[in-house]
């Protein structure tokens, strides 16, 4: 009953970093399979939300600008050599997709403008691209585990076909690790199925992360709705209930005082300062920002709404699984990692905000790791390799079973990780009370035994729960405040701590600064 | 959330089943869809987009809407044009050029570029 597959590359999620990576490993010449939990071409963050990428055109002073432009935003953890690398490698791709017929706009002096793709369209193109490249696509079929072989290397996965209803089983001579970032199903933007499993699979493997503390980026969202599209608030004022302006409040610099006013009170918004060509332009630059007001009857220029933040973890975040060479490698033989599920502290350090960078690394990284993989999986060649499933948590316990209600488990953890005063406005007492819950639900979760399609939330609330550990030690190892890593108990930035953190564990989580290798 | 499935206009091509990144709907007796875990639905508004009917409606609230709301009422919803329209927004459908061929947006600074997406 099990699908059972054999293959030369796994790559695992459905995004933007999942397709370019099957794309060029299929380039290579390698037998690919893609195993997305959603549908390939409409699932992860950037399907829904559509994004801006960092391209730039390889004259040096335009490149310059683009590099020394965030350095100081990020705390100066980026590195200068990836930075170029991804400028080039994002320079061809995107003008791959130009003449694979994406249809880019033509800006008012003709010239095709490259510099942001619309989700839906981006995504529903790679699909069919990567279905020409011979993939086979697996969609609607969640990975819940790695299988490693008995030498340490990953040689495949594991998971449930949720529609077909039966398990499936991928040998791979390599896996890349395209799920995602992580937030913890807070309904931002097309961000469900963004729960962490791959970090999980990874640290299970034994890989390690990095730069776990940059995790609390929150998106701004008319109340109660889901579209965290956040660049047209530049044109916000922000409001108090009785109609006065909400000092200090903004969309770049000022959402940490949107935060402490919601704690108290609500907070209401007009995007009052776009005249009427800007408002125009924004309609067809974003129609996915409209969705929302239109169907809830708001001008959004004239009418002030009340607004909410939607937490969305490490997808806007920077922290992920440690990448350790130019091929996106883990430190675990045959395992890549691309996209959110990586770390992008290596282009933009501590902070990505508003957007280009994230977009530009998931496809850079899942070229580099597509190829890498496939380049990987054949030195290893298709000769048969022993393998065992490597999952713990909320699929095989660690010692006697117990009942453990998965719901209430990820309603522990969302406890723990969106609210403001928590994870935004972070201080150290707070995070370690946090810690203590967050390690009683992973203990529990180490005596869940499941099987079926009941191991995908199983799994993913450990994925939840073990991103939450990682995020809160790593940031308890920085004492002070960079890039978006902030402590209101450690307010200023400390040069002596100028290091990225590395950190990993499952039963027991460390967090450390990096040692260079 | 997904409020809406309008069974007059539905051609019962499988097509939100299959796109719906979180698995809200499953295929009812009749061949048609239903929606069957509403709150996983993430609204994304991705089964709208990929209707060829025009016979769904997302309602952008993050909770299920009472009976009496707006979206349920298909009659009101036809009228308004808000059913089919985030897959006429981006330019999905037969005859129709994708928008993204003209999303260019305003600069969000004096001397960047115009905003594409
Ligand atoms: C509102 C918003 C606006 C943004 N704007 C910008 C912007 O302007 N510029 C920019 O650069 N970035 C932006 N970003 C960030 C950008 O969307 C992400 O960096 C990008 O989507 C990352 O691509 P990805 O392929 O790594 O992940 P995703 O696009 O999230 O895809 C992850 C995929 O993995 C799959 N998956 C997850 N778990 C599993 C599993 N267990 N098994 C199998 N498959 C799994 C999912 O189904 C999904 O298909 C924005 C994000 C949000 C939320
Ligand atoms: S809005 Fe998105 S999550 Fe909800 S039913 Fe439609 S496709 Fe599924
Ligand atoms: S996509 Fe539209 S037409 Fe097709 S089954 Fe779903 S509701 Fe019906």
């Amino acid at each position: 009953m099990t699908l059972e597959l054999t293959t030369d590359v796994l790559v695992v999620g459905g995004g933007p970093a999942a397709t370019w990576a099957a794309l060029k490993a299929a380039e290579e010449g390698a037998a690919v399979v893609l195993a997305d939990k959603g549908y390939c071409g409409t699932s992860g963050a950037t399907a829904s939300v559509g994004t801006g990428v960092w391209y730039v055109p390889p004259e040096p002073d335009a490149r310059e600008a683009a590099m020394a432009s965030r350095e100081a935003l990020g705390g100066y953890l980026a590195d200068r050599r990836w930075m170029a690398r991804v400028l080039d490698e994002t320079y061809e791709r995107v003008n791959e997709l130009a003449d694979a017929k994406y249809p880019f706009p033509v800006g008012p002096d003709g010239t095709s403008l490259r510099n942001g793709l619309q989700g839906p369209e981006y995504m529903r193109r790679q699909r069919i691209r990567v279905r020409r490249a011979g993939v086979t696509i697996l969609d609607h079929s969640p990975v819940t585990e790695l299988l490693t072989s008995f030498d340490g290397a990953v040689a495949g996965a594991a998971g449930h076909q949720r529609q077909a209803d039966r398990p499936f089983r991928v040998r791979a001579g390599a896996v890349v690790l395209a799920t995602g970032g992580c937030a913890f199903l807070s309904k931002a933007f097309g961000c469900n199925v963004n729960t962490g499993d791959g970090a999980l699979f990874a640290a299970e493997a034994g890989a390690e992360l990095s730069g776990m503390e940059f995790s609390n980026s929150y998106g701004i969202a008319p109340e109660h709705t889901s579209v965290t599209k956040t660049a047209f608030y530049n044109y916000a004022t922000f409001y108090r209930a009785d109609g006065s302006v909400l000092e200090g409040a903004g969309s770049q610099r000022g959402r940490s005082v949107i935060a402490r006013t919601l704690l108290s009170e609500k907070v209401f918004c007009k995007l009052d300062l776009a005249d009427e060509a800007a408002q125009k332009a924004m309609r067809l630059a974003q129609p996915n920002f409209f969705l929302t007001f239109d169907r809830l009857g708001v001008n959004p220029f004239t009418d002030p709404f009340a607004v909410t933040l939607l937490a969305e973890g490490t997808v806007r975040g920077t922290g992920g699984i440690r990448i350790v060479d130019d091929g996106c490698a883990t430190t675990v033989p045959g395992l890549y990692a691309a996209g959110d599920a990586a770390t992008r502290e290596l282009i933009c350090g501590g902070f990505t905000g508003g957007g280009s960078h994230n977009a530009a690394w998931a496809i850079s990284s899942g070229s580099w790791s597509g190829r890498a993989a496939a380049r990987f999986a054949r030195s290893i060649g298709r000769g048969a390799r022993r393998v065992q499933a490597a999952g713990g948590a909320g699929l095989r316990p660690a010692g006697r079973s117990s009942d453990v209600d998965i719901a209430e488990a990820v309603r522990t953890v969302q406890a723990e990780v969106l609210p403001y005063d928590k994870n935004y406005l972070r201080h150290g007492d707070v995070l370690r009370d946090a810690l203590g819950v967050l390690d009683g639900v992973w203990e529990s979760l180490r005596s869940v035994e499941s099987a079926g399609i009941a191991s995908v939330p199983a799994r993913q609330a450990a994925a939840m729960v073990a991103h939450a550990r990682w995020m809160y030690t790593s940031a308890l190892v920085r004492n002070e405040s960079r890039g978006m890593a902030k402590r209101l108990d450690h307010p200023e930035l400390d040069p002596s701590q100028h290091h990225r953190i590395t950190s990993g564990g499952l039963d027991r989580v460390w967090a450390r600064p990096e040692v260079a290798a | 959330m997904i409020e809406l499935i309008s069974t007059q206009q539905c051609i019962a091509c499988d097509k939100c089943i299959l796109v719906c990144p979180t698995n809200v709907f499953d295929r009812g007796a009749d061949g048609l869809p239903v929606i069957s875990r509403q709150s996983d639905c993430q609204t994304c508004f991705q089964c709208e987009a990929n209707c060829p009917a025009d016979a769904l409606f997302v309602a952008p609230h993050t909770h299920p809407l009472p009976e009496a709301s707006f979206a349920h009422d298909e009659e009101h919803l036809r009228r308004t044009g808000l059913l089919g329209s985030y897959r006429r927004d981006i330019g999905w459908g037969r005859g129709r050029t994708p928008a993204a061929a003209r999303a260019v947006g305003p600069a969000l600074s004096p001397s960047g570029p115009p905003l594409i997406s």
